[in-house]
This record gives structure tokens, C-alpha cells and sequence, in this order.
């Protein structure tokens, strides 16, 4: 096993989030100060394409559909997560592994196929 | 690791960030112009011509209207997250370069789960999309909010099956080992029909989809949503949102070319004169040319078209290729 450095590995990440966090601030602190300031009620309102705005945009008031979405997504993410270690190793644990995988991914298509067959990838009903 | 903190190592990682940021951040300026020329020139017509010579000033001019914009929060928005928003989304996409490597011997951190970190940080940019779009109080920004969301989620999906077909050729997640995977010419990279033709489309197409591009920019639709998420932002926060979906765009095509065009590889070997770095920015580049030119040929997709596009083709297609590699690889 080669040895992972994890400070190495990941401490760029932690240094090109923030500089570009204060690159974008910077551009925004900029902004605020160059901007002409000029606000009545009719601009801080909700857009609708200058018509009246009727009623609240209620987080609630959307499609089912959306949840049923992210449902399925979180079963078919992990399944990819477990993919993950499974092909990189493939090689060496042989047709062991690949038969096991086979079965696996079987037993989800069985629960994809229900989902589909009961439509709950149907957006239009 | 006390000497590394200490040690010249942090001063050239600093370094090294700063000029990949800065990369990313001025990327903009000149792709907004070529892509109104490609859109104007596609469409037969000169695209913007006034601003210096051929426009080439038109960023430039773009960039300071945007300084000069007011800066409105709507009343009824949760000043907190409309604010925090645009940072979400753009940071995840800067930080995934962190992991590209440009050649053999240049990136930030060359680490063991590369295409694991790409994925997983892209997928980080969701949140500040939705959130923007819910914290405006605004119908249409919540629509494209919710729509950005579970188009990005669905694709993902995809593009997860698509990669793996990648890692099970070079049987690592290190971006760099899977660039090294493909060397010496054309024919061992994994576009190849006998490699990953299937897994490049795949990740092609869901490409799209993730950074919300035509064909698949339904979440920012103008004809519908006005706008989409970012319907209430003006200004400064509205162009990091744009810088996003910029950074989005060339994120993707890094990826794929680390993935599917042989990283920083020569076509041919006898082309390894020309330094590796300048093969990265030409498929790269080309990559890019791709998305632009996609944007301008294609109509709008309507939603369901694409819902259906993804859960009930891509995703099918990904796990019938991941299943056909592995009995590649088994029975070789």
C-alpha cells in the first residue's frame, strides 16, 4: 500500500476554497460599494414579469414528482459508491467478485424496474 | 508534517493556487467573447463587433456593467442564504481543479481518490443552486432551484455508472495513473470504440446536464422561468453564479479529457516533443468548442424529456456498459 499523505493530498483543497471564497468576496464587497443605491418597493418584490405578484412562492406548493426523484437517487448513488472499490480492484479478485457484482446490480434493476413499471419516473400523468 | 507546514512545500502549494484560481476566475473574460462569436457565426451573423476590435473589449464592457449593477436582496428573501448562495455554488466547481492534472508532473494534490473528489465536490454545487433559488421567495427562482436539483442529481447518477467504466480500465481512482493508463497514442485512449466509446457518450450527455447547458438548461429556461434560479440576483452575486456555470463547463470538459482523451498524451508518440500541458489545453479547448457548439445547434429540451433521457436511457446504458467491461476484463 503506497502511503497517503493526507495533509499533502487535501490541504490545496482547503487553500483554493478559500482564496477563491475571497476572490468572490472581494468582487462583492467591490460591487457593493461602486453600485448606486435606489430601491422602492416595487424592486424588492418578487419578479413575475412586472405583473402584480400573486400570492407566496410557498416551498411546498411543487410536484411530488421532485421528492419520488430524490428518493431514487439516494438509493442509486450509493449504489454507485459501492461500485466504486469494486472496480478498482476487479482485476485482482477475479470472476469471483464479477459474478457477486452481477447479482447485485440484478437485485437494484429488480427495484429500478418496479419504479419504472409503477411510474414514478412519469412526469406527465 | 510540521517541517512540510514549514517547509517551502506550503509556499509553492500557496502558489500553485493562486495561479490556478486566478486561471479559472479570468477564464470568463475571454470565452464569453468567443462564444458570442461562435453563436454569431453560426447563426450567420458577426455577433458583437463594436467594442474594440471585432468586440474583443465586450467582456471587459460586460464585466464593469456588472460592478457598476445595483445590488438588490428582495424583501421577502432570507437575506442570510440569498447571500451565502452564489459562494456554494462557485467554490465546489473551483475546487475541483484541485485534482486535474494538467501534465504528468503539474496539478495541486495528486490524490488516491481523485475521481471520487471530483465527483463528490461537484455534487457539493447543488446545494448552493437550490438554496439560492429558495431563499429568493420568488415563484420562478424556486421552480429552477427544484429543477436544477433533481436534473443534476438524476445525471449524476449516470455519470457515476459512466465513470467506473474508466476506473475498471486503469484500475485506480488517481486521475493522474488513469491519464498514464492511456499513453502512447490516439488508439489506447478510452474514447476509443474498443475502450469507453459508450462511457464518453454517457458522460457527454450528462455533462450537459450538469452544468445546465443547452440542450439541458431547463432550470434557467428565459422563455419559461425568467431566468431560473438566479431570477432575483443582480449584480456582483449574479456574476458569480455565471462564473459558476463557466467553471462548470470547463470543469467538465477537464474531467473528461483527464477521463476519455488521454489527459496530457500526444495523439501520436512521435508528438511528445510538443510539452504535455499544451495537449491538455487543446483538447480542453476543442472540449469547450464542443459545448458551444451544442448550445447553438440544438432546441430546449422540456423537462420530462429530459427526466426521461436520463433515468430511463443514460442510466440503463451506464449499468449495461459497466456490466460489458467487467466480462471484457474478466475473459481477457
Amino acid at each position: 500500500m503506497p502511503e497517503v499523505n493526507v495533509f499533502q493530498d487535501y490541504l490545496p483543497v482547503m487553500i483554493v476554497m478559500g482564496i477563491t471564497a475571497m476572490f468572490a468576496f472581494g468582487a462583492v464587497v467591490a460591487g457593493v460599494i461602486l453600485k448606486p443605491k435606489n430601491k422602492y418597493p416595487e424592486k424588492l418584490g418578487p419578479w413575475e414579469c412586472g405583473i402584480e405578484p400573486e400570492g407566496e412562492a410557498d416551498a411546498g406548493k411543487f410536484t411530488v414528482q421532485f421528492y419520488i426523484i430524490a428518493v431514487l437517487f439516494v438509493i442509486f448513488d450509493v449504489e454507485t459508491l459501492f461500485l466504486f472499490p469494486w472496480a478498482v480492484v476487479l482485476d485482482k479478485i477475479g470472476m469471483f467478485a464479477f459474478i457477486e457484482m452481477v447479482l447485485f446490480i440484478a437485485i437494484l434493476l429488480v427495484g429500478f424496474f418496479y419504479a419504472w413499471a409503477k411510474g414514478a419516473l412519469e412526469w406527465v400523468k | 508534517m510540521i517541517e512540510f507546514v514549514l517547509g517551502n512545500a506550503l509556499i509553492m502549494i500557496l502558489i500553485k493556487s493562486f495561479i490556478a484560481v486566478g486561471i479559472v476566475f479570468s477564464l470568463p473574460l475571454p470565452f464569453t467573447w468567443i462564444e458570442r462569436k461562435i453563436a454569431g457565426h453560426i447563426q450567420v451573423r458577426p455577433g458583437p463587433m463594436r467594442v474594440g476590435f471585432h468586440g474583443v473589449l465586450q467582456p471587459f464592457a460586460d464585466g464593469l456593467k456588472l460592478f457598476l449593477k445595483e445590488d438588490i436582496i428582495p424583501d421577502g428573501a432570507d437575506k442570510f442564504l440569498f447571500r451565502v448562495a452564489p459562494y456554494l455554488t462557485l467554490i465546489p466547481y473551483i475546487a475541483i481543479f484541485v485534482a486535474i492534472p494538467v501534465a504528468g508532473n503539474a496539478y495541486l494534490s495528486d490524490m488516491n481518490v481523485g475521481v471520487l473528489y471530483v465527483l463528490a465536490i461537484g455534487g457539493l454545487s447543488i446545494y448552493g443552486i437550490i438554496l439560492g433559488g429558495w431563499a429568493s421567495n420568488s415563484k420562478y427562482a424556486l421552480l429552477g432551484g427544484l429543477r436544477a436539483a433533481a436534473q443534476m442529481i438524476s445525471y449524476e447518477v449516470a455519470m457515476g455508472f459512466a465513470v467506473i467504466g474508466v476506473i475498471m480500465m486503469a484500475q485506480s481512482l488517481n486521475m493522474r495513473e488513469i491519464v498514464e493508463a492511456q499513453g502512447g497514442g490516439i488508439l489506447s485512449w478510452n474514447i476509443m470504440p474498443h475502450k469507453q466509446l459508450i462511457g464518453f457518450y454517457i458522460f457527454l450527455v450528462a455533462g450537459f446536464a450538469e452544468s445546465n447547458r443547452i440542450p439541458f438548461d431547463i432550470p434557467e429556461g428565459e422563455g419559461e422561468l425568467g431566468g431560473g434560479f438566479h431570477t432575483e440576483y443582480s449584480g456582483m452575486r449574479f456574476s458569480l453564479f455565471a462564473m459558476a456555470e463557466y467553471a462548470a463547463m470547463f470543469s467538465i470538459c477537464a474531467i473528461g479529457t483527464v477521463l476519455y482523451l488521454g489527459g496530457w498524451h500526444a495523439p501520436h508518440p512521435a508528438l511528445d516533443v510538443i510539452p504535455g500541458f499544451i495537449w491538455f489545453i487543446i483538447k480542453v479547448v476543442c472540449f469547450v468548442y464542443i459545448f458551444m457548439w451544442v448550445r447553438f445547434s440544438w432546441p430546449r429540451y422540456r423537462y420530462d424529456q429530459l427526466m426521461a433521457l436520463g433515468w430511463k436511457f443514460l442510466i440503463p446504458l451506464g449499468v449495461a456498459n459497466v456490466l460489458v467491461t467487467g466480462l471484457f476484463i474478466m475473459l481477457w
